[in-house]
């Protein structure tokens, strides 16, 4: 029998940009084939040709022994395709059934018929363990929900093959396991499942086989039983990846103080916070952890100057802040590395070289004093933020949307780190990265403590926090415990902490 | 005093206006209505209802009968919607300057048309438009029948649009594709569907629907056609549709209070326009739409990707 899919020499460029070159695999039924690789690997690009979302330059893609059109994604979906992909392809203001129901009617049929639709809907939430309710609107449902229906639209229309597009890339690890329960219970209905992700733990707990990709070209295949963590690692960047380590160093008087702050709820996810006291020194990274919406975030934008405390004084370097602007933070010395980097940290539709001196709205190299932008002198300081800091593009001018999410942070924290600033408050700052831009992203906040910055790295990911942090605050419910010294703890206790022991004092 | 400006209100012939005005206002804002829940703004809207009024009127002054100009009109309007799709959807141009350019193209050819059909006429000539069709019984009622049962028959397939809108938007597959196209293309691609050929469509339909609400004013609401007669109604209707947050039962609601206000404020110039200044009675309509947008404004849901042009196979 022919293989549910056969993807034989694809090549595809975008401009000068190879993004496919002579890539050929195949997929069986009841086998998870995960393809591995850094962001910008073209990983994606490939799913989008499989599904027909692109037209390949050349190759061929077979689905069970037949040539599949290329190009159009309703040819994919007819032998039997179907795609989650990295974005969600929802309608937010429509519910879990009519989002179902898109495409899977002729167009001209004068009405839409649900009923056995929803029958048939139900018994695959049963079936797969992807728990939903049919009638919830689309923008109710959390991310893991929206995860699920996703997978549930491909199973709807039948499809032998679902391609997994870094599915876990926003879901908790909760959530993520569920998913992972679900995948082999799709495999062992006979269905193939390829999973593109750049994450190697869920690729090892789950798939069968494992591609790696690298700059647009097939690496190797292994299956996973035979593949090592450090292998695939390798294979992935193409040499050794160290993480940078952390070495003792100085510390210096507190560069930013928090005084019994406390705040308002500013809206729905961010809680308030009550009665915070801390110090960061200079020379010190201070992490802060706990469950989502603790108040992690209204710290930060407390620290930043985006929110103006309700209580309390935020000291910097010895003076009480009376102005609540990111501007005049940023005037003493504070920077910002924002959680939604894509969003809160870039203008997407501007271009590299703008958004690399966005801050620098004072700087009378790159502003006369008439407020003219000296557009040479800009673009040649961005070229030296993008070269020390590795920021790869394919032009200057090209909009920062464009670039992968790990250049973008690099580009982020460059602009920030030319300005040496003395405090520094990062939020996610590795998250949804590959193994290269966290190691470089390490390696920033290490060097501004090195001379003599202080850092305030808030992060969901404990195994971070505890090989930067030198202090460590857990949060739980606006409230802040106070610092332990990193030795102090480990990955138990802090889990402890966060689920809301030691907190009953408040 | 004051009596008397309530006293409008259970006057028949008030309500009988309200829904005479409210008619083109309610196929404009439906036909605006379908265009923006694929994701198209159309501008074009003012000039299509002037073009609509004046090939509905003129097919009927060249002798054909009622239902075949309202049939023209429609089919005018949809090619215009056609027009507007080629530069919006096709070539992903920008949906303000398209649509502007389409208001300032079609009233400017209706009205050249026009010209040349009637070159020397001072006074314009008249058809016979739509005469009141009495709905058996219902007509015969006190006071209601005379309100809402003795219209054309053009103001009943007006109002008989709502619940095809409603219909065509929430019970079939084709609306439900619309309504996707506007709130996220990718979706609809991803499911196997142009993304292109459901916004086009759901363009031509609104733009035939604003033309019969052009076509409604020469053929229903008048007997003539003259220029400028549209009067900002396609703006209105623009409005209209944040008003009614994207819905059709909630445009029929702001069709209906917009022309009861200017029904209202007709009756009110005759009882004080000798105290107040009449121009004061005309904006009366207007301010309270403002008021009205804003109160309902806050709490709209606009579809995510309108003013969006959508590419196929481009990197996002």
């Amino acid at each position: 029998m022919a293989p549910l899919l056969e993807v034989i020499n694809i090549g595809k460029s975008f401009g000068s940009l190879v993004a496919n070159r002579n890539i050929t695999f195949t997929v069986n039924s009841g086998e998870v084939l995960a393809i591995l690789g850094e962001n910008g690997a073209g990983k994606t690009t490939l799913m989008n040709i499989i599904f027909g979302h692109y037209l390949a330059d050349e190759g061929v893609v077979k689905c069970a022994g037949r040539e599949l059109r290329g190009g159009d994604p309703r040819a994919a979906i007819e032998a039997g395709i179907g795609m989650v992909h990295q974005h969600f392809t929802l309608a937010e203001n429509l519910t879990v059934l009519e989002n179902t129901l898109v495409g899977t009617q002729s167009l001209w049929k004068p009405t839409l018929s649900s009923a056995e639709a929803r029958q048939k809907l139900v018994a695959l939430t049963d079936q797969f363990g992807l728990y939903i309710n049919p009638d919830a609107y689309v923008h109710q449902m959390s991310v893991g929900e929206k995860q699920r229906l996703e997978i549930l639209k491909t199973l709807f229309n039948d499809c032998r093959l679902v391609i997994l597009d870094e599915p876990t890339a926003s879901l908790t690890p909760q959530e993520a396991s569920g998913l992972f329960a679900s995948i082999r219970k799709m495999v062992s209905s006979g269905l193939g499942v390829i999973l593109i992700s750049h994450k190697l733990n869920e690729i090892m707990q789950v798939s069968d086989r494992i591609i790696v990709l690298r700059s647009g070209e097939t690496v190797g295949t292994l299956k996973t039983a035979d593949a090592s963590k450090r292998q695939l690692g390798e294979m992935i960047v193409g040499q050794k990846i160290m993480r940078p380590v952390r070495r003792s160093s100085r510390m210096f008087d507190p560069k930013i103080r928090l005084q019994d702050i406390c705040t308002r709820k500013t809206n729905l996810q961010s809680s308030m916070l009550k009665n915070i006291n801390l110090a960061v020194r200079g020379g010190e990274i201070m992490g802060v952890v706990g469950v989502a919406g603790n108040g992690q975030q209204s710290l930060a934008k407390v620290m930043t100057g985006h929110i103006k405390p309700t209580n309390g004084n935020v000291i910097i370097k010895g003076v009480i802040a009376l102005e609540y602007t990111p501007m005049a933070f940023m005037e003493l010395g504070v920077a910002y590395i924002p959680e939604d980097r894509t969003n809160d940290g870039v203008v997407g539709d501007m271009s590299v070289w703008e958004n690399a001196v966005l801050t620098e709205t004072k700087n009378t190299d790159l502003v006369s004093s008439t407020k003219i932008v000296r557009t040479l002198q800009c673009r040649s300081a961005a070229e030296g933020i993008c070269s020390v800091n590795d920021v790869r593009f394919q032009s200057i001018n090209q909009p920062a949307r464009s670039l992968s999410g790990g250049n973008i942070q690099k580009l982020l924290i460059g602009r920030w780190f030319a300005r040496s600033p003395e405090i520094i408050v990062a939020c996610q700052p590795s998250r949804g990265l590959d193994e290269g831009a966290i190691s470089a992203v390490h390696q920033s906040l290490l060097a501004a403590r090195g001379s003599g910055a202080a850092v305030v790295l808030i992060s969901e990911d404990l195994e971070e926090i505890l090989a930067l942090s030198d202090s460590i605050i857990v949060m739980y419910d606006g409230y802040a415990s106070a610092p332990f010294e990193n030795n102090d703890v480990d990955i138990t206790s802090l889990g402890m902490r966060m689920a809301g022991e030691g907190f009953d004092a408040f | 005093m004051i009596l008397d400006f309530l006293e409008v209100l259970v006057n028949a012939g008030f309500w009988a206006a309200t829904i005479r005005i409210a008619c083109p206002l309610l196929l404009a804002t439906l036909g605006e209505l379908v265009c923006e829940r694929a994701g198209v703004l159309n501008l074009g809207i003012e000039g299509i209802m002037s073009i609509g009024a004046m090939v509905g009127w003129t097919a009927v002054y060249m002798g054909a009968d009622l239902s075949t100009g309202v049939l023209v009109a429609a089919l005018v309007g949809a090619a215009f919607g056609l027009i507007h799709a080629g530069f919006t959807v096709y070539l992903g141009a920008s949906q303000h300057v398209t649509g502007i350019g389409i208001t300032l193209f079609a009233s400017s050819i209706g009205y050249f048309a026009f010209r040349l059909l009637l070159p020397s006429s001072t006074t314009p000539p008249k058809i016979t438009a739509f005469q009141p069709l009495d709905i058996p019984i219902l007509s015969d009622l006190p006071f209601l029948g005379e309100a809402f049962f003795q219209h054309t028959a053009f103001t009943y397939l007006a109002f008989l649009a709502v619940p095809l809108v409603l219909w065509l938007l929430n019970r079939t597959p084709f609306g439900l594709a619309v309504k996707v196209a506007g709130e996220n293309p990718m979706a609809l691609e991803a499911q196997g569907i142009d993304v292109l050929s459901v916004r086009t469509l759901a363009l031509v339909i609104g733009s035939a629907l604003m033309a019969l609400g052009g076509a409604y004013l020469t053929m229903s609401a008048f007997d003539a056609f003259y220029f400028g007669m549209v009067n900002g109604r396609g703006w209105i209707a623009v409005a209209l549709v944040i008003f009614a947050s994207w819905r059709p039962s909630k445009a029929l609601l702001g069709a209906l209070l917009f022309a009861g206000l200017d029904a209202y404020q007709v009756r009110a110039q005759q009882l004080a326009g000798a105290v107040v200044p009449y121009q004061f009675f005309l904006m009366l309509p207007y301010l309270l739409s403002i008021v009205a947008m804003v109160v309902a404004a806050k709490t709209t849901q606009y579809p995510k990707a309108l003013l969006t042009p959508f590419r196929r196979g481009e990197r996002h």
